[in-house]
């Protein structure tokens, strides 16, 4: 060795100990395969929307998860029933948070009351099938795999069982997360949401158990498109929280099977996107797409309190099949970031007119009619809350110079047969209820007379007013007499 | 003259019938050649002549079996030929559970022990392409997998709870006389580990090019398909000294022609 290169590598060598001495604490390791684990732990897992607590700044451990598969009946929306085969007994089914370098021995367990075989595929996993192959469990059985996640990010997970597209349809997916070492930044509140697409063999609202339709689904003509598995898992009392001032972070997934989602908060900008749920950060963003069999991490920071509404912004999907949540937002306001309301002025160009919403005329009068008074009532509310409730809320109190109240009303006590002609053909133009005078515009609704009887009986007999029983009759005659 | 052409009819009709005489509770089925979705090869297979329980195998013809055969009781039959969830809904060895209904399709049995059932009684479980090749009929045809509403029963059937714990014979028979095949239990079959499923059921359809040309040239068949593919899952997720909820079987008798 020649004296320059022997100095060469004695600088090379000091330099190698001092940085190794700087090092002592934080290993940091080129390869993720090369990370060590250090005991066992056993896998918080949650159910949507709640996500398990943050890995901080642990090592990488032997993390046991436990999973178990349910086929089990559970409701769509109010009155449709679905038969949905679940990880953990939710649709999405169970968060699993884990660390990069973490060592993950995988527990599937299916159910004896199960009918099918079932696997998982675990998109964070390397190896064939995603862990499919290896955790292919008959009923009454517990299969066992293991994996080591290399690469950090967010990641879906779901059954790949033939037939695949009915084990995702049937809700089989849900999320893992691998953070990158040291976790990624804390922020106040995290929440866990997954969009799906839903066919049933009878329309949207169609009441029952709705069995899954294969043609549909193959066709991709989704009746149903929601988050966390069914209609309203994120509104009214299940809506999400946050506090003015506070960073939210969304861990957002779509199991698909069928549609892409371009998700979006009403009234929110993502202050930070983690793209598809990899390292690529996007800032200040308006909607994000999620493919199917993808995932999103946003992140924002609520400055101004309200009710901010989820969507997936293919419009249609989130006001008619489903694919809508809530953020309420509490704190103080700050009218210089928002106003509200200023002024409200009359503006009407084209002349007052009754809106009416695309019709084909045809309404399909329910196959099921009530037969006692109590199915009225049970068919009412359902109906009450898939049309009505938007507007006149769900106490019937309405909303004040907006939506005129149904409860106590001396409007509606006074004159039925005025109350069925207005849900037959919609109302324009100034009343006046409970002494508020009222100036709005409800569209004609698509309801059958059998629905339309049911609907107004629960009016009648709730929130104190008059107690009238409405018949299919009495609202043939209101139609008939036009 | 007309005499004895009549005693030869006679003697022929006898014949006839002593042929195709049927064994108790069992009907005839006459075999042929048909493409099964999903077998070994995806080709054409031959089907013999063969006769097939009506009925699956209830809890009470399993409990006459049981008293003659003691070594296959609860308790006393061998770790290698069943796993702990052998007769799980049985009290006793000679006892069902009481929830548990002696006309209820028998479930919670091994390969093994369905398969010396089966021998006892002079028959064999049936191989997939006869349980295949018979349960392809619907009350009225012998083939119903083109019919759409013959396959949305099935699938719906698949996804319907506790099936198992009804008693037999509610559903039509089919065309063949033969009842159950759809709608109450998975029946195992003689080699229902024939089919090679990964569990990995993707990759099994690049693997097999036939199965992957076949479902993508058939386009009407997608519904049958999805069908069976459930059958093909269910099979390839077994092993033979598994017991389970909703797992039963029938046995069946080759015909000499």
């Amino acid at each position: 060795m020649r004296p320059s290169n022997l100095l060469l590598s004695l600088t090379f060598l000091s330099t190698l100990l001092l940085t190794s001495c700087f090092k002592s604490k934080e290993q940091e390791y080129e390869n993720t395969a090369d990370i060590p684990v250090s005991r066992e732990m056993i896998a918080e897992l949650t159910s949507p929307p709640n996500v398990p607590t943050p890995v901080g700044r642990r090592k990488a451990k032997k993390l046991i998860v436990k999973m178990e598969i349910l086929e089990k009946e559970g409701e769509m929306t109010d009155g449709v029933k679905y038969m949905y085969w679940t990880f953990g007994g939710t649709v999405p089914g169970s968060f699993i948070r884990t660390r990069v370098g973490d060592e993950v021995e995988f527990h599937l367990q299916n159910h004896p009351d199960n009918k099918l075989p079932h696997n998982i595929d675990m998109h964070a996993v390397t190896g064939p099938g995603g862990g499919a192959e290896s955790s292919f469990v008959a009923p009454g059985h517990e299969k066992t795999f293991s994996f080591k996640t290399l690469n950090p990010g967010l990641y879906v997970y779901h059954c790949a069982t033939a037939p695949v597209g009915m084990h995702i349809a049937n809700g089989m997916y849900g999320l893992i997360l691998v953070e990158p070492e040291g976790g990624l930044p804390p922020v106040d509140k995290e929440y866990y949401i997954m969009q799906g697409d839903f066919y049933t063999k009878g329309a949207n609202g169609e009441r029952g158990l709705q069995p899954f339709d294969m043609q549909k689904a193959v066709d991709e003509k989704a009746d149903y498109v929601v988050f966390n598995g069914k209609v309203g898992a994120l509104t009214g009392d299940n809506a999400l929280t946050a506090k003015v001032g506070e960073t939210v972070r969304l861990f957002v997934g779509n199991g698909g099977p069928g549609l892409v989602s371009s998700f979006h908060v009403i009234g929110e900008i993502f202050d930070r996107v983690h793209v598809e749920g990899g390292d690529l950060i996007n800032e200040n963003v308006q909607t994000t797409l999620i493919p199917a069999g993808g995932a999103a991490m946003m992140e924002f920071k609520v400055e101004v309190p309200g009710t901010f509404i989820l969507v997936d912004h293919s419009i249609f999907r989130a006001f008619n099949k489903g694919a809508l949540g809530m953020l309420k937002v509490e704190g103080e306001k700050n009218k210089t970031l928002y106003s509200g309301e200023i002024r409200d002025d009359i503006y009407l160009p084209e002349g007052p007119g009754i809106q009416n919403m695309p019709t084909t005329d045809e309404i399909i009068a329910s196959e099921i009619p009530a037969k006692s008074f109590e199915e009225q009532m049970e068919f009412g509310k359902q109906a009450y809350m898939q049309t009505c409730f938007a507007c006149h809320q769900g106490e019937g109190q309405g909303i004040p110079h907006a939506f005129p109240p149904l409860a106590k009303s001396d409007y509606l006590n006074a004159d039925v047969d005025r109350a069925i002609g207005i849900v037959l053909h919609g109302k324009t133009g100034e009343i006046t209820v409970n002494g508020e005078t009222y100036n709005s515009v409800m569209t004609r609704q698509m309801l059958s007379s059998d629905e339309i009887a049911n609907v107004l009986t629960y009016v009648y007999n709730s929130w104190g007013n008059s107690k009238k029983v409405v018949t299919k009759e009495m609202v043939d005659k209101v139609k008939n007499s036009k | 003259m007309k005499n004895l052409t009549f005693r030869f009819l006679l003697v022929l009709l006898v014949v006839q019938t002593l042929a195709h005489s049927q064994s108790k509770g069992m009907v005839f089925i006459e075999g042929s050649r048909y493409i099964p979705l999903y077998g070994r090869d995806s080709t054409v297979v031959e089907v013999k002549n063969f006769e097939m329980d009506i009925y699956p195998v209830t809890n009470l013809e399993y409990l006459n079996f049981l008293k003659e055969n003691p070594k296959w009781q609860k308790s006393n039959i061998l770790k290698l030929f069943s796993d702990k969830s052998y007769l799980a809904n049985w009290n006793s060895n000679l006892e069902l559970k009481p929830t548990e209904n002696l006309n209820s399709p028998a479930t919670y049995i091994s390969w093994y022990a369905a398969k010396a059932y089966c021998e006892c009684q002079g028959k064999r479980l049936p191989t997939v392409d006869e349980w295949e090749y018979a349960a392809m009929a619907d009350e009225t045809t012998r083939d119903a997998r083109v019919k759409p509403s013959f396959n949305k029963k099935i699938l719906a059937w698949y996804e319907a709870p506790h099936s198992n714990e009804d008693t037999i014979g509610l559903h039509p028979k089919n065309v063949w006389g033969v009842y159950d095949l759809h709608g109450l239990v998975w029946e195992w079959t003689l080699d229902f580990n024939s089919v090679l499923i990964t569990g990995e059921s993707r990759k099994d359809v690049d693997k097999d090019s036939n199965l992957f040309c076949g479902s993508a040239s058939l386009n009407a068949t997608d519904l049958m398909n999805y069908a069976a593919f459930m059958r093909y899952a269910i099979r390839g997720s077994l092993k033979a000294k598994y017991a389970m909820k909703n797992l039963g079987f029938r046995c069946v008798k080759p015909v000499k022609n």
